[in-house]
C-alpha cells in the first residue's frame, strides 16, 4: 500500500480503488481502467473486485456432486493463509468461494519443506534420528519410534521389556500431549480460548517430564535404536502418577464446558462428514478413520513394543464428523492415562538398551575405564553401525495416525532411501473433496479436526 | 480354490462398513471404562432441556478384543499362499513373488501392470488391499530403469499389508493408479515432484513439496545435498531474490565405511568375473556337445 501511496496522489488512488490489482503492475491510469474506462468509477459498488483475472473458468472446477452447482456465477479465488493463524503453520489453501460457500479447495503446500528424507542419506542412523522430533514437532517421542523400529526390524533385534515399557509410557504421554494440542487448539480457532489454556498448563507440566527423561522439553531424541538413550530418573514415575491424578479432571472441566456447548455442537455436528469408505481410499488413518467409523487401530492390530502387555480400549466414532473425532480424541487421552498407569505398575527393572556393543553405545563409566569400550564409543559415534541390506515399510499408531517409514539399507552405516509417511499429508490430500459446499468457517474446523502439523506434512 | 486361502479370521470381521453399523448399535455406551478418570456424573445432573434433546453422542469404546486384534500379525502362511495365488493368476504382469526376511510380502510387477494388478489386489474378495498407504520411489542409477517404484497396500479387512513394486525411468511413464486409490493424487505428485517419474493419467500432476518454479527432482541420487539455489530477501530490490548456492566450506562427505566384510551373503559379484564364469560354464557346455 505504501508503494502505491507514494506514487499516486490520494484523489487517483480513491478513484480506483476497484482497480487496485492492476495499479500495483506499474500500469498508468488510463490503461489500468481498462473497458469500464468510460463508466468511471461506480459509488454504488465502491468494493466489487474485478474478478475476471482470478477467477478459474467453470470448465476446470469439478462440479460433479449437483447440489453445489453454481454455473451462473464466476467464483471467488481466495487465499487461506500460509499467514493466517487457523492454518496451523504454513498452509496455503487456494479457495474457490462463492459467497461465504467453498467450491474448491486447493492446498498449496511444501513451505516447510526441508528435504529431510534426503538429508537421513546422508547420516548415521544415529544421527538420522533426531530428524524424526522435527517432523510431527507436537508429537515427537512417536516419530522417533517410528523410526527405532524400522531400524529394529532391519537389524532383526528386539529392545528391552523395560525400555518397550519406557516407550510405551513415553509414547502415550506424547499421545495426551498432541491431542492436548489438536483440541484445545481446534476450539481456539472455533472460538473459544479457555480449554486452551487450561490444557496447556498441563501440557507445559509433560514438556517437563520430557526434559527430565531426555534433557530437551521440545526435540526429545530419547528413543534410541534398540532402547531408550537413557533409564527414567529416580522419583519420575512418582510425579506422572501425581500429575495423573488431577488430569483427568482437567479434562473433566474441559467436557463440561465444551462437550455439550450449543456453539460447539453448531460449529462441529455434521460438519465434514466423512464416510468410511471414502476414508480409507484417501489413505486416511488415526482418529480420521476411527471417527468414521472404522475399527482400526494399529496398537490393536498391529502390535509393537509392549502394546499386546496392556490393556485398553479404543474409542469409534459413528458419524464421521468433526464432532466425533473431537469425542474420540477426547477418549483417547483417557485411554492413554490408563495405558500409562498399567506401565507404572507392570514395568520391571532391567535393561533400557539392548545389550550389543556394536548397536548401542557404553556407558560413559565403562568407557572410562575399558579400551574395549573405548574403541566401541569411537567406532560408534564416528562410523555408526551396519545396518543389513533390504528393505522395510514399518508402521506405528502415531496421535495423528500411522506413522510409516519405508527403510531401505544398502548395508553401510547410512541409509539408502528412508521415505517417511506422515498421515496429515494424505489427510490433507482429502482436502478437495471434504471441504466442498461447506462455508470458509468451517474450512477452519476442518483443518483443526485434520490434526495437520506442517513439520510432518512437508518433511 | 480361491476362497481357501485367505479365510477370514472371526476376529478381524471389520471395516465392512454395514456390518460395522449394525454391530456399533448394541454396544454403544456400553463400555466406558476409564480408570483414573471417574466419569463424573455431575457433567448430567443439572442440565436444561436443551441440552438433553441434544445430548452428546455416546463415542463408541471398543473392548480391546473387539477391534481388529491378530495375535500373529504377520500371518505369514496366509500372506505366503496369497503371493503364490497372484503369481498364478496374473502371469502376464507378475515378475517375482518374494517373502523378505522381515515377512513382508513383496510383488515385483512389470510397469505396464500397474493398474490391473493394483486393482486386483484392491477388488479381489480375499484381497481387499484397500488402502494405498503410500508410494515412493527409490533411485538406483546403476540400474537401466533407474526409479523402483514402490506401492504400500494396506488391507483393513485382513489386517495385512503387502508392498507392490515397479521400475521405470526418466522418460518412461507409468499409469496412474488415481482412478483406483485417492490417496495416489498426493502420493504421485510426490513421486514427480522428487523424483520426476511421469504418472500418465493423473488428473492433476503438479509439483507439491518444492518451490513454485523450482527446477529439477531433489531425491534423485544426482542432486546435489545442498541443491543450486538459495534465497535470501534483497532489501534495496524489495523481494527474495534467488542466487546460486554459495557455502563457506566445501561440502564434505565422510567416507567412513568399515573395510571389513560384514554381510558376505550380499556380497556383489563384479561383473567380469560373472562373464567370465559365463563364458566358462559356455566353453564346457560347447565342448559336451562335442563329445
Amino acid at each position: 500500500m505504501f508503494g502505491i501511496a507514494k506514487r499516486f496522489p490520494c484523489s487517483q488512488l480513491q478513484l480506483g480503488t476497484r482497480c487496485i490489482f492492476r495499479w500495483t503492475a506499474g500500469a498508468d491510469l488510463e490503461k489500468a481502467m481498462g473497458p469500464e474506462q468510460d463508466q468511471g468509477y461506480r459509488r454504488d459498488h465502491p468494493l466489487t473486485y474485478d474478478t475476471s483475472e482470478t477467477a478459474i473458468p467453470e470448465n476446470e472446477i469439478d462440479m460433479s456432486v449437483p447440489q453445489y452447482k453454481c454455473p451462473d456465477e464466476r467464483l471467488l479465488t481466495m487465499n487461506f493463509g500460509p499467514q493466517h493463524p487457523a492454518a496451523h503453520g504454513v498452509l496455503r489453501l487456494m479457495l474457490q468461494t462463492k459467497g461465504e460457500q467453498v467450491f474448491a479447495a486447493d492446498p498449496h503446500i511444501g513451505l516447510l519443506h526441508r528435504g529431510t528424507e534426503k538429508l537421513i542419506e546422508y547420516k548415521t542412523y544415529t544421527q538420522a534420528m533426531p530428524y524424526f522430533d522435527r517432523l510431527d514437532y507436537v508429537s515427537m517421542m512417536y516419530n522417533e519410534w517410528g523410526f527405532c523400529l524400522a531400524v529394529e526390524r532391519l537389524l532383526g533385534i528386539e529392545a528391552p521389556i523395560r525400555a518397550q515399557y519406557i516407550r510405551v509410557l513415553m509414547g502415550e504421554m506424547t499421545r495426551i500431549l498432541n491431542h492436548i494440542m489438536a483440541v484445545t487448539t481446534h476450539i481456539l480457532d472455533v472460538g473459544a480460548t479457555t480449554p486452551f489454556l487450561w490444557l496447556f498448563e498441563e501440557r507445559e507440566k509433560m514438556m517437563e517430564f520430557y526434559e527430565r527423561v531426555s534433557g530437551a522439553r521440545l526435540h526429545a531424541a530419547y528413543f534410541r535404536v534398540g532402547g531408550v538413550s537413557q533409564d527414567l530418573p529416580i522419583g519420575f514415575l512418582d510425579d506422572v502418577y501425581d500429575w495423573m491424578k488431577t488430569f483427568s479432571e482437567r479434562l473433566d472441566d474441559v467436557e463440561e464446558l465444551v462437550t455439550y456447548n450449543r456453539i460447539w455442537r453448531s460449529r462441529t455436528v455434521g460438519i465434514c462428514p466423512i464416510t468410511l469408505d471414502n476414508a480409507i481410499s484417501w489413505g486416511m488413518s488415526g482418529v480420521m478413520i476411527r471417527g468414521s467409523g472404522g475399527r482400526w487401530d494399529l496398537r490393536k492390530s498391529q502390535p509393537y513394543d509392549a502394546y499386546s502387555l496392556v490393556d485398553f480400549d479404543v474409542p469409534v466414532g459413528r458419524h464421521g464428523d468433526v464432532y466425533d473425532r473431537y469425542m474420540c480424541r477426547m477418549e483417547e487421552m483417557r485411554q492413554s492415562l490408563r495405558i500409562m498407569h498399567q506401565c507404572m505398575n507392570d514395568m520391571p527393572e532391567g535393561d533400557i538398551k539392548i545389550d550389543d556393543a556394536k548397536i548401542s553405545p557404553p556407558s560413559r563409566h565403562e568407557m572410562k575405564n575399558s579400551m574395549e569400550a573405548l574403541i566401541h564409543q569411537f567406532k560408534f559415534y564416528t562410523q555408526g553401525f551396519q545396518v543389513p541390506p533390504g528393505s522395510t515399510y514399518t508402521v506405528v499408531e502415531a496421535p495423528k495416525g500411522e506413522f510409516g517409514v519405508y527403510l531401505v539399507s544398502d548395508g553401510s552405516s547410512k541409509p539408502y532411501r528412508c521415505k517417511i509417511r506422515p498421515p496429515g499429508f494424505y489427510h490433507l490430500g482429502a482436502m478437495k473433496d471434504v471441504a466442498r459446499g461447506f462455508y470458509i468457517a468451517d474450512i477452519v474446523a476442518i483443518i483443526g479436526t485434520m490434526d495437520l502439523v506442517f513439520g510432518e506434512v512437508d518433511r | 480354490m480361491v476362497a481357501l486361502i485367505f479365510l477370514p479370521l472371526h476376529r478381524c470381521k471389520m471395516m465392512s462398513s454395514s456390518a460395522l453399523r449394525c454391530l456399533a448399535r448394541p454396544v454403544a455406551g456400553l463400555l466406558t471404562r476409564r480408570v483414573l478418570a471417574p466419569t463424573s456424573s455431575r457433567l448430567l445432573s443439572d442440565v436444561n432441556d436443551f441440552y438433553k434433546s441434544h445430548k452428546a453422542r455416546d463415542v463408541i469404546i471398543r473392548r480391546e478384543d473387539d477391534v481388529a486384534e491378530c495375535a500373529t500379525y504377520p500371518d505369514v502362511d496366509r500372506l505366503e499362499k496369497f503371493g503364490q495365488y497372484v503369481a498364478t493368476i496374473l502371469p502376464k504382469y507378475v515378475q517375482d513373488v518374494r517373502m523378505t526376511s522381515l515377512n513382508e510380502l513383496e510383488i515385483l510387477i512389470h510397469p505396464e501392470g500397474v493398474v490391473p494388478v493394483l486393482g486386483m489386489l484392491r477388488d479381489h474378495t480375499n484381497a481387499q488391499f484397500k488402502g494405498l498407504m503410500e508410494i515412493t520411489a527409490v533411485d538406483v542409477p546403476s540400474r537401466p530403469y533407474r526409479f523402483e517404484l514402490v506401492y504400500c497396500l494396506l488391507s483393513h479387512h485382513y489386517n495385512s499389508r503387502c508392498i507392490v513394486k515397479t521400475y521405470t525411468d526418466e522418460l518412461t511413464p507409468v499409469d496412474s493408479v488415481t482412478a483406483l486409490f485417492k490417496s495416489a493424487d498426493f502420493g504421485e505428485r510426490e513421486v514427480w515432484d522428487m523424483f520426476g517419474v511421469f504418472f500418465s493419467g493423473h488428473p492433476d500432476l503438479r509439483r507439491i513439496l518444492t518451490d513454485y518454479g523450482f527446477d529439477g527432482h531433489p531425491f534423485r541420487k544426482d542432486f546435489p545435498l545442498t541443491g543450486y539455489t538459495e534465497v535470501r530477501y534483497d532489501n534495496e530490490l524489495g523481494r527474495v531474490v534467488y542466487e546460486p548456492v554459495e557455502v563457506a566450506q566445501e561440502f564434505r562427505k565422510f567416507e567412513m565405511d568399515t573395510p571389513w566384510e560384514l554381510f558376505p551373503n550380499y556380497r556383489e559379484v563384479p561383473q567380469h568375473l560373472l562373464e567370465a564364469a559365463a563364458e566358462k560354464a559356455a566353453q564346457e557346455e560347447g565342448a559336451d556337445e562335442k563329445k
